[in-house]
């Protein structure tokens, strides 16, 4: 019986087995040394905040594994041997394979700050980070935070819901707007103000971080040369493939593990899903390396076809993601970049007093819907995968907005002064549909 | 101190704290001078219930009541302010799992001793709590006198002042409740609702009943949304009776009729339409206190399938438990030789008929579900329309045979059996007294035979469902975590799978929960509600999200 065997028990690795599972009776081995079941990533932040235990993060009972026949490893992998297509393991004897699936993931980014090693300062990715965390900041008062991304603002929260006060370290001048359009960025910008305890600073960067006799941090040293007394340090300045483990492998590596269309490396039998996988022919605006939950899991579905089925390219469907900034939530259907590209015209609705915004992108000559940036509101996805396939018009979109919102029932809508917006800005006479049951207005996929 | 810890890249490190350990960064709760404040007062009100529960009759009974009551609404009012104010409007469950009394804990065990300590004395030995049937009452009843007196013009019973507290921690708590989920609409709306009908349906409208003296047969009897079978005496003769008697005309009569169409009219409908929720999140009594003075306690359910498991077989069990006792009783009220209902039902065949045809009514409709159903769960829908069958054929029999009872045991004790294990144990001291141990909906999840029936109409003919929202779940368990009805949420969110579920009470706190707004309480087409093999929209490569074994 061929064995596949996983590296990494995030969510790609995961679902690759669980997909392998589903379609094959093949031996499936886990290996990982974080934890020994799977857990959401995404959701350390509610075990510190005291919202939920660790085991409630984990998506599927104990006995679950063993009822699937999932061999787990917990134990470090340290050698890949392409050619034996053996593994070394740090504890327990050797394991071999037909077929490896590298779902190592990512680590936090050090630039190499002075001091990086300190104690009291870390990143915050793995069980293991959260853990260390949990000691670092235990009885502390000020913290740094520094890097203005999803893991950063996430750190700030967690942070002040143990009454410790942050100041957060945002090189640019405005938050994520690497990512998000101003507006949106702004939003945030205003939002973070909002929580006692934060202290936003824009346009201010980690130059130093400075210990004190013991090994530990006292304080930092931004760019401009201010120095921030503190007692934890919280780097959070984006991740990058956690390749340690092919080193000295014949596979090859660029940021992150190299592979083509179907989720292979240049060594046979060798796959690379999730984070750890650069793709050599990004899938249309796609960037090479996507570190996002939703990626990861679509590669694990893939490459599980691959391996029990027929060879299947990774075909991400239309780009959608979501987050949540203290409280309010963001979800995003299709390309919205920072800035316009060309040919592309935009749309703000912004509240007048909540913290609301949808941000639409269209073609300029053509109407084209490109895509959404939704704050404080929800969208149903399937309309708008439905609607980017379409390829329907943003005037579509707007009219037909009431039935794509997905809010709690009773909700104040709004959707009548975004179009009535939308007609004052392009002089255009528009009218609010009706809403109506959702799946009627899906469409019939044309491939 | 010194500590050994493993960093993430492996290394033994040792970590010097040279910390200082104050009030600041610590997981326990630090309190606000306002919510001291609130405790000080509640707890101050709650020194008075315990200096007349221990047996002390305080004078002027009016001033005690005042200053209690007072005390627990000024307390909880002020320790919600100092909770919630200066926050922004969001999730507010940072620290649950900190703190003693939400997390089974050192003051989550005492509140559930002590809670049960008052049940205990509620059923059993009201006369600890100031009940004296001979004299004046003293103690705790004797302070509810001036209250009785003015609302219901008669002496306060141990009922009465249950009835006060339960009212009064609904309505107080459920304050609490709405500022803290003050953002969201639908969380505002059912609490107002449940307390309305808390406060009205179920407090002033029986108590003002008694004062007109139009029954005497006690508050709960009155309360109009207390449905058969969770008003499980609904069918007793003393019920019946008091029902049809002439002086409680025509209200009496009025609320026979209304009771069996809210159960065999109304119920089925609205849960068609919308869910049980409307009844057990909205209306009930039971469901009122779980979502208000229970809230706190929502993520402590069981949510392994173990526990599901458990719950199917002990809340079917109860089913027919009370399908058994009603039958039981009303065949022994038409076996009586001058039963009062003999104005509309001439004799004892005509009862029988009037039974076999409510259980006809049980059958076709689990026949109906079987059929049009085509999930793994329609054999037990057989097995229901089986247990039926059998009741009928052995009533049958008894009749036949001119027995007195209709299945070998005393009517009168297969009710008091209930009473004492279901209606007291399970829903009083299992029910509330627990809420700090096992959670908030333990009744309502295991026990309610009208959740039980009402969960078999939305499991099987209904358009609502939990909508959940293509490929944004990330897995994060914030929803299984706080479905107070131990529904794993996220087992179906992250295989992207509606939830149809018999048990879901539709409170809506995994839709507000959700991070990523993944969750949608809605009601829509029957066809669409179940996908047994949904498609994860987004990936492209794979068309079918194979289900998980």
């Amino acid at each position: 019986m061929e064995h596949i065997v996983i590296i990494g028990n995030g969510i790609s690795g995961v679902t690759a087995a669980r997909h392998i599972r589903k379609k094959s009776d093949k031996k499936v081995t886990i290996i990982s040394s974080e934890s020994k079941h799977f857990f959401s990533r995404t959701a350390l932040m509610y075990v510190y905040m005291g919202h939920m235990r660790f085991k409630d993060i984990q998506p599927y009972e104990d006995h679950f594994w063993m009822k699937n026949n999932l061999n787990l490893v917990q134990d470090h992998v340290s050698f890949i041997d392409t050619e034996n297509k053996k593994l070394t393991l740090t504890n327990s004897s050797p394991i071999l394979y037909d077929k490896l699936i590298l779902a190592v993931g990512s680590k936090p980014n050090r630039f190499g700050w002075k001091g990086q090693d300190l104690d009291g300062v870390q990143g915050l990715y793995s069980k293991q980070d959260l853990e260390l965390m949990e000691f670092n900041t235990r009885g502390i008062k000020h913290a740094v935070v520094a890097g203005g991304g999803l893991i950063g603002i996430e750190m700030a929260e967690m942070l002040i819901s143990r009454n410790i006060s942050v100041d957060f370290l945002v090189r640019e001048d405005s938050f994520w707007n690497g990512v998000l359009p101003k507006q949106e960025s702004q939003l945030i910008n205003n939002h973070i103000g909002k929580h006692h305890g934060v202290n936003l600073r824009l346009r201010t960067e980690l130059d130093e971080i400075i210990s004190d006799d013991n090994g530990r941090v006292k304080e930092i040293k931004t760019k401009n040369g201010e120095i921030i007394p503190c007692q934890f340090v919280g780097l959070t300045a984006g991740v990058s493939p956690n390749i340690g483990v092919v080193n000295n492998t014949p596979i090859e590596v660029g940021k992150g593990i190299k592979v083509n269309a179907y989720l292979e490396t240049n060594v046979k039998d060798v796959f690379a899903i999730g984070d750890c996988a650069e793709q050599l022919y990004p899938v249309g605006q796609r960037r090479a390396l996507e570190q996002v939950w939703y990626t990861g899991r679509m590669m694990g579905e893939t490459v599980a076809q691959t391996i029990c089925s027929a060879p299947t390219k990774y075909q991400p469907g239309h780009w959608f993601n979501s987050a949540k900034f203290f409280d309010i939530e963001y979800q995003t259907y299709g390309w919205v970049w920072n800035s316009l590209k060309d040919g592309e015209e935009e749309y703000v609705y912004q509240h007048p007093t909540k913290e609301i915004l949808l941000h639409f992108v269209f073609d300029q000559s053509s109407k084209e819907f490109k895509g959404i940036n939704t704050f404080g509101v929800r969208m149903r996805h399937e309309i708008f995968d439905n609607w980017l396939t379409q390829k329907v018009s943003v005037e579509h979109v707007i009219q037909n907005l009431r039935t794509a919102n997905f809010d709690p029932e009773f909700y104040a809508h709004f959707e009548k002064e975004v179009v009535e917006g939308y007609n004052l800005q392009f002089k255009s006479n528009l009218t609010l549909n009706k809403p109506v049951w959702w799946r009627k207005l899906l469409k019939p996929q044309t491939v | 101190m010194e500590k050994i810890i493993k960093t993430p890249n492996g290394l033994n490190k040792n970590i010097m704290a040279s910390v200082n350990y104050s009030i600041a960064g610590e997981k326990t709760q630090a309190l606000n001078g306002t919510q001291k404040l609130g405790l000080t007062l509640a707890t101050f009100a709650f020194f008075l219930v315990l200096l007349s529960w221990g047996g002390l009759t305080l004078n002027p009974a009016g001033l005690f009541l005042f200053l209690t009551l007072g005390g627990f609404a000024s307390g909880t009012i002020l320790y919600t302010i100092g909770t919630y104010k200066g926050h922004t409007a969001g999730i507010k469950n940072t620290g649950n799992f900190f703190n003693s009394f939400t997390n089974i804990g050192a003051l989550g065990w005492i509140a559930a001793i002590v809670l049960t300590l008052f049940y205990v004395s509620l059923y059993w030995f009201p006369e600890y709590l100031g009940l004296n049937s001979k004299g004046a009452n003293t103690g705790l009843v004797a302070m509810f006198e001036p209250l009785s007196q003015l609302l219901r013009k008669k002496s306060a019973d141990q009922w009465f002042v249950y009835g006060t507290f339960y009212t009064l921690a609904i309505l107080f708590l459920g304050i609490k409740f709405i500022v803290k989920y003050r953002h969201n609409k639908y969380h505002l709306i059912r609490t107002i609702v449940v307390m309305f009908s808390q406060l009205v349906l179920a407090y002033f409208i029986p108590n003002i009943l008694e004062a007109l003296n139009t029954t005497e047969v006690g508050y709960y009897s009155t309360n109009p949304i207390n449905s058969y079978p969770l008003n499980y005496d609904f069918f007793a003769k003393s019920r019946i009776d008091a029902r049809i008697a002439d002086e409680n005309q025509p209200l009496g009569m009025a609320y026979l009729v209304w009771g069996i169409i809210l159960f065999l009219v109304v119920t089925p409908i609205v849960t068609y339409y919308v869910g049980k929720r409307w009844y057990c999140s909205w209306f009930c009594g039971c469901g009122g206190l779980a979502e208000t003075a229970g809230d706190p306690f929502r993520h402590l359910s069981n949510k392994s399938t173990k526990a599901w498991k458990l719950e199917r077989w002990v809340m079917h069990s109860v089913m027919v438990f009370v399908l058994v006792m009603t039958l039981a009783i009303m065949y022994s009220y038409f076996a009586g030789k001058d039963f009062k209902l003999n104005f509309i039902i001439k004799d004892r065949f005509t009862g029988m008929l009037i039974l076999l045809a409510g259980l006809a009514l049980g059958f076709a409709m689990f026949i109906w579900f079987y059929l049009k159903d085509k999930s793994k769960s329609r054999n037990y829908l057989l097995a229901a329309a089986l247990i039926i069958v059998v009741l009928a054929i052995v009533m049958m029999t008894s009749y036949a045979l001119d027995a007195k009872n209709a299945f070998g045991f005393s009517s009168k004790g297969i009710k008091k059996s209930y009473g004492f294990f279901v209606g007291a144990i399970f829903s009083g001291i299992i029910g509330v007294g627990f809420y700090p141990l096992l959670g908030n909906r333990v009744w309502c999840r295991f026990g309610c035979p009208m959740a039980g029936y009402m969960g078999i109409i939305q499991r099987f003919k209904s358009r609502f469902r939990i909508t959940t929202n293509g490929g944004q779940c990330i897995s994060c368990g914030n929803c299984s975590t706080y479905c107070e009805q131990g529904i794993d949420v996220r087992a179906y969110a992250q295989s992207g799978q509606n939830i149809v579920r018999a048990s879901c009470v539709g409170c809506g706190v995994c839709s507000a929960v959700c991070p990523r707004g993944v969750l949608k309480l809605e009601n829509g087409p029957e066809d669409e509600r179940i996908y047994d093999n949904p498609i994860i929209i987004g990936n492209d490569s794979v068309q079918m999200n194979p289900n998980v074994k």
